[in-house]
């Protein structure tokens, strides 16, 4: 039996056993100096257990009792988590490196943070839950304050920090309160209680506290207050990972709790998530018309775009599902390849993230600027680029749910978020003076950009089959 | 007699609990609070669950609190000044935390407990058991996962502490083992045949 339950878990077994053998060898051997391979070896396993995860397996099967499930929808996460992470880690190694903060640690900690976030989309139990969230966010409030010289980081860490374990708290406290009213902690036996109807105050209760933790996690406003903060003083590359893996782990464990232990009460959990969507997608829509720094707008930017894809998970039907996780797939893409261009800029050597330096950079750097202009379209969903259609996804089955309003408010949003994506574009080709920011970095950092632009343009005529993919994972999922 | 007991524990964990928050030194807060764990472990003997008991007394009041005690006598926290600060917030506080406590009684007042809990309860102590093993059966068998997630958990802590306070500082003399075992009277010494009235 115990067996049969380890061969389920292997590839969390490998990405953790990994990290062990690479911290002593780190430890004992070059230390920092090999930090630079560790990046690129870590990032090669992570892809490698992707491929393997993706190719192999198939099936639903359940280890240690039904604590981990290893099933369509979490090989589909896991393989985006994976990929999105050992990119941004490769992304961020140049940069790191060259300001010398990049210490062995980095890639170790990342390794250990895609473990929990395996852990997280495979939960089947309240307690499984909460260890893989504790793991990947322990590891996540170091690397927000890996640049410990600066007061700005060590805020973003123990901002990152002390709100997560409030969070934490709510968190835990709603789990109790559903383990007192079910009797259980297994999603497989809260599911048999919690129907719509029969569902007692209590456990309602628990459900609403449980939601709350996870909308932390997710950044969906109101638990949102962290995040500007949190990504304006982490270094770049700490951002770009907070921006991609984590969100889609975060979105995965709110659809597996809410289908897998809450299925039998979509009506009760449903008005929640539309509300936490539609102020998400205002707040972030709104709120980053001020702003001046990158980092802050994309923090802003990732709200919005969450709340985008809690519309997915609003709806409660299986195209719901569906369509969340190719949106989620797609918004990494994007985000992958504007945070290569943040990475890029600087100016002297220093890095430069106010939105005013890259006036008239089309005039320096063509290639470059069309790129970035086809990822901010993408981001703001104009039409001919992959971002639209992701939102058209979730549109679709929002109207298929019944939720018009939603996806009413939602194009009213995502209308008045297109005005901040554009104004960098309007920097870029007509700003007034000339600013003075270059785009210099290595080309791992082109190539990110240039693929993932490439990838938004090609992506309309054929999506890779990632529909299709999104889809069985999601049957996999709701029933 | 037990339920004697029980309201004996329990009123010392409350007053332990209340007083942990409004002793005005720390120092006394950290005792009141050695108070409540030890009146917890109490409350978890009369439920049957002895090591737990006794594991709360060793780990939390033998390590836990007095780390504690150490970090509040070594810090140098104004309480006055965070008190001041905590009075501004107080009434949007005090606010807040009675519409929680009005919806959490009505939430544990109307408890009824879902129809089919009773038969999902994960995990009756078996009868032949006492309660160390049946604990260590679970954790160890049923819960491995858990336990070896925790582990990481640790070393992600561990890690973290690390990475964010260790400095490597140059000017400091460190230890060498090996060149401290290679040492020998003849490396570590030397005999000076010293003149009387001269000096070296």
């Amino acid at each position: 039996m115990i067996q049969a339950d380890l061969s389920i878990v292997l590839p969390e077994i490998v990405l953790a056993l990994y990290a062990m053998v690479a911290l002593l060898a780190a430890v004992y051997t070059g230390k920092d100096k090999l930090a630079s391979t560790l990046v690129w070896v870590t990032g090669g396993l992570m892809v490698a257990l992707a491929v393997w995860i993706a190719t192999g397996g198939n099936g639903s099967q359940e280890a240690f009792g039904g604590m981990f499930v290893d099933d369509g929808f979490s090989r589909f996460a896991k393989v985006v988590i994976l990929v999105a992470a050992a990119a941004v880690m490769i992304m961020g190694q140049d940069y790191m490196s060259r300001r010398g903060m990049l210490p062995f640690e980095y890639p170790i900690l990342i390794a250990l943070s895609a473990v929990g976030m395996m852990v997280m989309v495979s939960a089947g139990d309240l307690m499984a839950l909460y260890m893989g969230l504790e793991l990947q966010s322990l590891a996540l409030y170091v690397v927000a304050s890996l640049r410990r010289d600066s007061v700005k980081s060590t805020e973003a860490g123990l901002k990152y920090f002390v709100l997560g374990a409030l969070s934490s708290g709510l968190l835990l406290y709603g789990a109790s309160l559903v383990y007192g009213f079910a009797g259980t902690t297994k999603f497989a036996g809260i599911i048999q209680v919690a129907e719509h109807g029969h569902m007692s105050l209590g456990m309602l209760f628990g459900l609403v506290f449980l939601i709350s933790g996870m909308a932390f996690k997710v950044s969906a406003v109101p638990f949102h207050m962290w995040t500007p903060d949190v990504y304006e003083g982490s270094p770049t590359p700490v951002t770009a990972f907070f921006a991609t893996a984590p969100k889609v782990a975060a979105m995965g464990l709110f659809a597996r709790v809410l289908h897998d232990a809450f299925g039998g009460a979509i009506v009760d959990w449903q008005q929640v998530i539309v509300v936490l969507s539609v102020l998400s997608m205002f707040l972030g829509a709104v709120a980053a018309i001020g702003q001046r720094d990158i980092k802050r707008l994309m923090a802003f930017s990732s709200i919005a775009h969450m709340g985008y894809a809690l519309i997915g998970l609003a709806a409660g039907t299986e195209a719901g599902v569906s369509a969340m996780l190719v949106y989620l797939a797609i918004y990494v893409t994007m985000n992958v390849g504007t945070f290569s261009f943040i990475l890029m800029l600087e100016k002297d050597g220093k890095p430069v993230t106010d939105i005013d330096a890259l006036n008239q950079f089309a005039s320096r750097e063509p290639g470059k600027a069309l790129a970035v202009l086809v990822l901010m379209f993408s981001l703001a969903g104009v039409p001919p680029m992959l971002g639209f259609f992701a939102k058209l996804g979730v549109w679709q089955a929002g109207v298929d749910a019944g939720l018009m309003g939603l996806v009413i408010a939602s194009a009213v949003a995502s209308v008045i978020g297109a005005f901040y994506y554009l104004r960098i574009v309007f920097y870029m080709y007509f700003g007034a003076s000339e600013g003075e920011v270059e785009a210099k970095g290595s080309p791992v950092l082109t190539l990110g950009l240039m693929a993932s632009a490439a990838l938004m343009l090609i992506g309309v005529v054929y999506q890779f089959g990632i529909d299709g993919a999104a889809a069985a994972a999601a049957a996999t999922l709701v029933n | 007699m037990s339920v004697f007991a029980f309201y004996l524990f329990a009123i010392s964990a409350i007053t332990g609990g209340l007083f942990t928050v409004i002793s005005r030194q720390p120092v006394h807060s950290v005792l009141w609070l050695i108070l409540a764990f030890i009146s917890s472990a109490g409350l978890f003997v009369l439920l049957g669950a002895e090591f737990v008991a006794m594991l709360l007394v060793i780990v939390y009041v033998g390590a836990v609190a007095v780390l504690f005690l150490f970090v509040v006598m070594m810090l140098d926290v104004d309480f006055a000044e965070l008190k001041a600060e905590m009075a501004r917030y107080m009434p949007v506080a005090l606010l807040i935390g009675l519409v929680i406590l009005m919806q959490l009684v009505m939430a544990y007042g109307t408890w009824v407990s879902a129809p089919l809990a009773s038969d999902l309860i994960a995990q009756p102590v078996p009868a032949d058991k006492h309660n160390t093993e049946a604990l260590g059966l679970i954790i160890y068998d049923q819960y491995f996962l858990l336990f070896q997630l925790a582990g990481l958990i640790l070393l992600v802590a561990m890690i973290g502490a690390i990475v964010l306070t260790l400095r490597h500082r140059k000017d400091v003399k460190r230890q060498d083992i090996v060149a401290q075992m290679m040492r020998d009277p003849a490396k570590a010494m030397e005999l000076k045949d010293v003149k009387p009235g001269q000096g070296l």
